[in-house]
């Protein structure tokens, strides 16, 4: 290996199977995907896609909460499942935090919001000698503009969504870690909060070194905050690179049907042209086809998409999953 | 003339656990008028009571939800009907036939055990006097204008993805062709491929039939592609109401001007502010000015007087001292 990576994903499948007997049926969840996060040079890495598309299962094998089908996670150049469960308390968790959806579920309304903090702490030992607990605490909480008087003996229906979202980046932040996986962190926030946490993540990669990787839906955000960007759909890394290349210019047709969705908060910028929408209810059928996925939708669809699945194309600094870009025919 | 007008609408709800007595103030002196032929958005972030002010226009006034104040009017061919104080009776002939609502999450509005058909036989029998064949096929005619597969009568609502259901929905709602749609977040957990169709769809059922729409959302993107007008709604109250275009151009209120200068784009890599602070809370607000506290302008007087809605000119009304201190047309 010539460079050393912070995480290192290499052809990643997670298949769900449900049901059994005649009603058996297949879900790849996540198919095939690789990617990875320099060490060195922390950098925000947008995974983005549609419900459904395989995101968040995507996060959970990287948190260990799930145990991929075939395929590796490498953090810091160790196997994320060969860790043992003493040491993945003692390093791993500690390295690796998450941030969840949403704000008001995270937080039990029957404990006051300070307790997590509190218990982080003694969970992983972190206070050193000669600096109390609330210090520590403290100083965690100032990195994300609170402060411990604005929390202490508060219970979670005290606080406002945007406040209690920091409290969960400020907990996350307690084990120091060098990876946040944040999954969907500002869906329910509302809008005049929102930046306040996407600006937040900005200041954890320049002013702390903290790489993160953000899931989300919102590709106007992710266009702002992150440097990478996946696309993901069906459970595949269709498109991936650097996210001005990509959101400014998308290859894949799946990105660009994608980017033309998303609508502008700019009243000059109507749509005009009616979208056609394909019928939904082929979704599961999607996941079983075979070829490219997006094959049925694709207005640019060729003879071999439907039988042969593509690999990923290396053009113009992006990887993209689609047949319209083999240089070799 | 406005089809709706709704003039100094109050309405808090008010609980009473144990003898500890709770009110949350959460629409406080609303004025609001709906033209004909257009589309209304009201913005606002959650808890501003968009949701209830739409739960007043609809007369949709349940225990904990009190009016306190104010009058909302209908205009419908030409007869005023004052709503709040029409009997239940009186607003079942309205209801449906003049006035619809695609409730929040109306993905999952739909009754999990009986099948689409019979949905819509509920629905438009207790409205019309129509036999069961007559509406399976108004009713089929309406779906295929809203491009769905005639297999949806048979289905459950179960076997049917998101945004069909989202689109069924809105099929009910406009059936009967109603002059009015109230619609609450119809979009919101929807994918963005989807909620492009949808939004197509309303726009679509209401340049047909001149229909009047009110959309809340608190997705600015969303009201800058839909609407005709915006209400900005802040804490319970209106503070800014213009034409979609001028309150983007050339917003006025200082809340306004952070929440459409937050707005993050596509090709557009530069610093975002948001505001600072969080919204106050409904059940005590703080006096004067309900933004004072985090508004970079405050002042003495702001903090004990509530500023009026002022009309700045061309239907564009801001309620704030110091916006409107050149301007004097009290409305």
């Amino acid at each position: 290996m010539a460079q050393e990576k912070l995480l290192r994903i290499d052809d990643l499948t997670k298949v769900f199977i449900t049901g059994g007997g005649f009603y058996r049926s297949r879900v790849v969840a996540v198919n095939d995907a690789s990617f990875s996060l320099k060490s060195g040079k922390p950098e925000i890495f947008t995974l983005a896609g549609e419900s459904g598309s395989g995101k968040t299962t995507l996060a959970r094998i990287i948190l260990g909460l799930i145990e991929p089908t075939k395929g590796s996670v490498k953090y810091k150049n160790r196997e994320v499942t060969q860790i043992s469960k003493k040491e993945k308390r003692s390093w791993f968790m500690k390295e690796v935090q998450p941030i969840f959806q949403n704000p008001f579920e995270t937080f039990s309304p029957l404990k006051k919001v300070d307790t997590y903090l509190y218990d982080t702490v003694a969970n992983y030992n972190m206070a050193k000698i000669g600096q109390s607990v609330k210090e520590y605490v403290n100083e965690k909480l100032g990195v994300v503009g609170l402060s411990l008087e604005e929390v202490e003996g508060r219970f979670p229906n005290e606080l406002s969504g945007g406040q209690l979202q920091r409290m969960s980046v400020a907990r996350a932040l307690l084990t120091n870690p060098s990876l946040i996986i944040a999954d969907e962190p500002v869906s329910m926030v509302d809008a005049s909060l929102r930046m306040s946490i996407v600006n937040l993540f900005k200041d954890l990669r320049d002013d702390l070194g903290v790489s993160v990787i953000y899931i989300t839906h919102d590709l106007a955000t992710s266009y702002y905050v992150s440097d990478m960007i996946a696309i993901m759909f069906r459970g595949i890394i269709v498109e991936l690179g650097p996210v001005q290349k990509i959101l400014d210019d998308p290859f894949h047709p799946y990105t660009q049907l994608l980017k033309k969705s998303i609508p502008e908060p700019d009243p000059e910028k109507r749509w005009t042209e009616e979208t056609k929408l394909s019928l939904s209810s082929m979704e599961k059928k999607e996941f079983q086809r075979e070829g490219c996925k997006f094959a049925g939708r694709c207005p640019q669809a060729m003879d071999i998409c439907t039988s042969l699945e593509p690999e990923g194309f290396f053009v113009d600094e992006r990887t993209v999953k689609c047949h319209l870009y083999n240089n070799s025919n | 003339m406005p089809i709706v007008e709704a003039k100094d609408v109050s309405a808090h709800y008010i609980t009473n656990v144990y003898g500890i007595e709770r009110e949350v103030n959460a629409v406080d002196n609303v004025s609001l008028s709906i033209n004909k032929n257009e589309i209304l958005g009201i913005a606002g972030e959650s808890g501003c009571g968009k949701t209830t002010l739409l739960k007043v226009l609809f007369k949709m006034i349940n225990p904990p939800l009190k009016i306190l104040g104010g009058k909302v009017e209908y205009n419908l061919n030409n007869k005023k009907f004052d709503i709040l104080t029409l009997s239940d009776e009186g607003f079942r002939h309205i209801r449906w036939r003049n006035a619809s609502y695609i409730p929040q999450g109306s993905m999952n509005v739909l009754n999990p055990v009986r099948r689409i058909k019979s949905t819509f036989r509920d629905f438009v029998g207790t409205h019309c006097r129509m036999g069961k064949r007559e509406i399976d096929e108004m009713a089929l005619e309406h779906l295929n204008d809203l491009s769905l597969p005639p297999q949806v009568m048979d289905a459950y609502p179960h076997q049917l993805s998101g945004g069909m259901r989202q689109r069924v929905t809105i099929a009910l709602a406009t059936i009967l062709k109603p002059d009015l749609i109230f619609a609450d977040e119809p979009t919101t957990a929807l994918d963005v491929i989807v909620q492009r169709v949808v939004i197509q769809l309303m726009r679509k059922i209401q340049s047909e039939e001149k229909s009047s729409l009110l959309i809340v959302t608190h997705d600015m993107a969303i009201q800058a592609n839909l609407t005709d007008r915006i209400a900005i709604m802040y804490a319970g109250k209106i503070i800014e109401e213009g034409k979609t275009k001028e309150i983007f151009k050339n917003p006025i209120h200082y809340y306004t001007q952070f929440l459409v200068g937050s707005l993050p784009k596509i090709g557009d890599k530069s610093h975002r502010i948001s505001i600072p602070g969080s919204p106050p809370p409904l059940n005590n607000p703080p006096p004067g000015c309900r933004f004072h506290e985090r508004c970079p302008e405050a002042e003495e007087h702001c903090k004990q007087e509530i500023p009026p809605l002022i009309d700045v000119g061309d239907g564009h009304k801001v309620a704030c001292f110091k916006c409107t201190a050149n301007e004097r047309v009290v409305v």
